[in-house]
Formats: structure tokens, C-alpha cells, sequence
């Protein structure tokens, strides 16, 4: 599972994205194809901003083992103010977020491959208060 | 194209088959279908297995392989092809069996589906590897916990309840009661929904359907060679495939399930045919707002309306759009990549008469069979 965690650690540890320069569409996760102008597509690396709107969210308490010690957690979908969407946790009790909550991106621990294991990081978010 | 027939179904019982291993379920639902199909075997021509993940569950790749072979096809050297397309494993496959009896390469074929998943003990982790494993299911994400997400969009848009969903489960398992081979052959309350745990708010444990072990074949007929074998062929008017995108975060609006969409215009294009004209539905429920979101993609309400048709109860077995009569998902059980092909042979069963118990009387019928949150979908319609 390593290898495709540390890939793309560049876009999880900070909010960037890709923006097709030919139709100005930005993308999160990144793109190096556009869906829409496909071969004249023309992409570069963009930053996408740290604040945005709650779209929706869950509470997770049936989690996968690697969440498991963290339940419940809050799991939300998040209009960036910049444009594209992202699926991010959100660092807050349950009862403080609801559809249209301001956040804003923070970077937290996501877990670990055991005691001795390799720390995984990445992007969350907290209620912009 | 040459139109194409269902000539037999066999559907093995759906559930925890602690006695059964991923062979005998096959073989057991096997055997049914080429009884009813009156056929020898020698006839078949090729197999087509909807299996979503072999190779998790049981350890097993080259399933194709080996199901030709305890299906007793190996001596005569049959072709078969394992196809995988998450939940919808099932639909697709048949999709690929369709397509090589229409093409008039084959004249008989085999569209199966089979999981065997209580061999494990991590059976819903391995569902949610249907889902974007990079960007959903890395920040936290299940399958369960985005479907959360578009019911708690749909209760804050429309005014859909909790209850509203429970609904939709207490309909599926009152449907499951007639179905011998159903997993959860008993009645619940929406109270029992509603006491049920959270798993992923606002879903509760009784919102989903199960992981279930089963298998499911059709045989496939062209329409000139059908006759030979049955006097009730029912005829594939149509099936079709569809993609969105994979992650949650990509669509437009979450709601919408581009994929269903596209593919229901295509199908009843195809088939020649308006969606009042399909009197019996099998609705891919994975969750009880699954089968919601799919009454307002498929049409038979408008966008934020699906509630109310719980409510008038119009999608009860007498209701004006009968869906799940099975059982679905929920209740009649979800053995994954059999799942689309136990909704296909539910709508034969209905279309034939031979549904005893939970017959609706119909001519045409409509299955939905859907991958993950939506990124597949197939659908298809069924004349007799």
C-alpha cells in the first residue's frame, strides 16, 4: 500500500491541483488529462486555496481498520473556494458542523502502518470560527 | 443484431453458506438454470462470470476457469471470461453475454455472477474498495460513509427523513418473506431502522443491505434457436452500460447519477419503449437511499421527489412502479458480482408468471444494477 500513499504526497500534504490552461478548469485530485479538451488539453500544477464550504458530511462509525481508533469521525465534502471539490476529515465534535459550515485546511496525521510504522499525513480541515 | 432470448435461471440461495463453498454455490445455481433451460450443456458455447473480487475473498484469481470447469464445461473446452465492474460485476457481464448471442457469434451462452465472501472476516472493507482508494477512502471515506453523504444532501434539500429510508428497507424485506431464496425471509418495522446503529450518519445498520455468499446464471439464447428449448422465452430488448466518475468529489451534483441516467435513456431508446410502459423494477438498493436516488435518475419522479413515492407507497408490489418484489438487496441479499444477474432473473421470473407469491402482472420489466457510488451502471429491459 506504501508506494501509492507517498506518490501523490506532494497534493496531500498541501492543496494543489491541476488547471487546464486551455479551458481554465481546475481539478482536485490532480488531472494530467482534461475531460474536456482531451488531447489540447494544457495543464499546470495550481494551488487551490485553504478555505471552503461543507457541501455534506457524515459521521463514520463503522470505519475500516485503519480508522478504527479514531471513531466517530467526521468525513465531509467540501466546496473549495477556489473550485473543485475534495472528501477530506474534518477535525470537530460531530455537533459543530453542518451543511454550509465555513472550513479551512489544516495538516493532521493520518494514521500509521503500526507502532513502528511509517506516519501517514495529509490535509484535514477545521470549522473556520 | 438478432434479438435475444433468456431460455433458463438458476439462482442459488443467497445468505451466510457457511456449508457451501464458492464452487457449490455456483454449481447449485448452475444446475438450476440448465434444467430449466432444458439443455444438455453440450450446447453452450461460451460463459461470461460476473465476480467483483475473487481474489480478495476466497484467494482465487482465474475464475473464469475454474467455474467452466466445476460447471463441467472444461471437457468441452468453453471459453469463459471473469468480469469485473465492483457491484455491478453482474450487469456487465451479462451486457458481454448479450452482446456475443446479438452479434450472432454465439447461439448459447452462459451470463453467471458469483461471490463467496463469508470466508473472510473483512468482506466490507473490501466493498469499499469499489470506491476512489487514493482520495476517498484515504481521507477516511467508506462506501457507506459517501452514500451517507448524498442522504444527508437529500434530506437537507428536499426534506426527506430517516424514515422515509427506513421505509424503503421495510418494503424490501416484506417482499423477501415470498422469496425462497432470500436471505432475510422476515418482516421489520421502521423502528427497528430507525433503533438500528448509526454506521455512517444518517445510514443506520438496517439501511444496508448485506454481504452476502451466492451465485445466479441465465442462459442466453439467439431468438431463432430459443424456441427449441422454451415455450416462454423472454426476450433482452435491451441493455446497456454507462461510466461517471469515479470519486464523489468529481461530479457536479451528487445527487445526480449521470451513469443511470444515460443508460435508462439509451435502454428505453433501444427497446423502443417509455418508462410508463415497464410495470415491474429491480432496483439496486446497496443502501436504502440507493434504491431513493435511483427512483428520481431513472424518471419515475422528478429530482427531490423520491420520498413521496415512499410515502404513497407507490413502489410497494401493488404500488403503480412494484421495485424490488425479491426483496433487493437488502432483503433478498447482495452476493456481489451475482447481484446483477439475480435481478435480471427476478424480472424473467416475473415476466414469465413464475414469481408465486410476489407476482406482479407484467410485460415488460427493468433491472438496474449499479458499481460503487454510481461510476457503473447498467440497465436493461426485459419484454416477454
Amino acid at each position: 500500500m506504501l508506494p501509492r500513499f507517498w506518490r501523490k504526497i506532494r497534493y496531500r500534504y498541501n492543496l494543489i491541483g491541476t488547471e487546464c490552461t486551455n479551458c481554465g478548469k481546475k481539478f482536485y485530485p490532480p488531472r494530467n488529462l482534461c475531460p474536456e479538451c482531451r488531447r489540447k488539453s494544457r495543464i499546470a500544477e495550481v494551488e487551490l486555496g485553504e478555505t471552503g464550504t461543507v457541501v455534506s458530511f457524515t459521521v463514520i462509525h463503522d470505519s475500516s481498520e485503519s480508522y478504527k481508533l479514531q471513531k466517530p469521525y467526521v468525513v465531509a465534502l467540501i466546496k473549495l473556494d477556489s473550485g473543485p471539490s475534495v472528501i477530506s476529515q474534518i477535525v470537530c465534535n460531530p455537533d459543530d458542523i453542518e451543511i454550509g459550515t465555513r472550513v479551512r485546511a489544516i495538516f493532521r496525521k493520518y494514521g500509521e502502518d503500526g507502532e513502528e510504522g511509517i506516519i501517514y499525513y495529509g490535509t484535514k480541515f477545521e470549522p473556520v470560527i | 443484431m438478432r434479438r435475444v432470448a433468456v431460455i433458463g435461471v438458476g439462482i442459488s440461495r443467497f445468505g451466510e453458506l457457511w456449508d457451501m463453498s464458492f464452487r457449490d454455490i455456483v454449481i447449485s445455481a448452475g444446475t438450476e438454470a440448465i434444467e430449466d433451460a432444458n439443455l444438455e450443456g453440450r450446447e453452450i458455447e461460451a460463459m461470461y462470470v460476473g465476480n467483483m473480487s475473487g481474489g480478495r475473498f476466497i484467494s482465487q484469481e482465474h475464475i473464469s476457469a475454474l467455474i467452466a470447469d466445476y460447471s463441467g464445461l472444461a471437457s468441452i473446452n468453453v471459453p469463459s471470461v471473469r468480469v469485473e465492474a465492483g457491484d455491478a460485476s453482474g450487469g456487465v457481464a451479462l451486457k458481454e453475454a448479450y452482446i456475443s448471442v446479438a452479434s450472432g457469434i454465439h447461439d448459447i451462452v452462459i451470463a453467471a455472477g458469483a461471490e463467496k465472501v463469508t470466508d473472510v472476516g473483512s468482506a466490507s472493507e473490501i466493498m469499499d474498495s469499489t470506491i476512489d482508494q487514493e482520495w476517498e477512502a484515504f481521507p477516511g471515506a467508506s462506501l457507506a460513509g459517501l452514500y451517507a453523504m448524498m442522504a444527508r444532501l437529500h434530506m437537507h434539500e428536499y426534506g426527506s427523513t430517516e424514515e422515509d429510508l427506513a421505509g424503503i428497507s421495510v418494503k424490501n424485506h416484506k417482499n423477501a418473506v415470498k422469496n425462497p431464496k432470500a436471505q432475510f425471509r422476515r418482516e421489520i418495522k421502521v423502528q427497528d431502522v430507525l433503533s438500528s446503529p448509526y454506521t455512517a450518519e444518517p445510514l443506520k445498520m438496517l439501511d444496508t443491505a448485506p454481504i452476502s455468499d451466492g451465485a445466479s446464471v441465465l442462459i442466453l439464447a439467439g431468438e431463432d434457436v430459443a424456441g427449441k428449448y422454451t415455450d416462454t422465452p423472454v426476450f433482452i430488448d435491451a441493455i446497456i452500460q454507462s461510466s461517471d466518475f469515479i470519486a464523489l468529489q468529481s461530479r457536479e451534483n451528487i445527487l445526480e447519477m449521470k451513469a443511470v441516467k444515460t443508460a435508462v435513456r439509451k435502454a428505453l431508446r433501444m427497446s423502443r419503449c417509455e418508462l410508463n410502459d415497464v410495470d415491474v423494477f429491480e432496483l439496486h438498493d446497496s443502501f436504502t437511499i440507493t434504491e431513493l436516488l435511483l427512483y428520481e435518475n431513472i424518471g419515475l419522479c422528478r429530482h427531490g421527489e423520491g420520498h413521496m413515492l415512499v410515502r404513497e407507497g407507490e413502489t410497494e408490489i401493488d404500488g403503480r412502479y412494484p421495485a424490488n418484489p425479491s426483496g433487493g438487496l437488502k432483503a433478498c441479499g447482495h452476493a456481489v458480482g451475482a447481484t446483477g444477474i439475480r435481478q435480471a432473473g427476478e424480472i424473467v421470473l416475473q415476466l414469465r408468471g413464475d414469481a408465486s407469491g410476489r407476482q406482479v402482472q407484467a410485460e415488460r420489466g427493468m433491472a438496474v444494477n449499479i458499481g460503487g457510488t454510481g461510476a457503473t451502471a447498467v440497465v436493461s429491459i426485459f419484454r416477454r
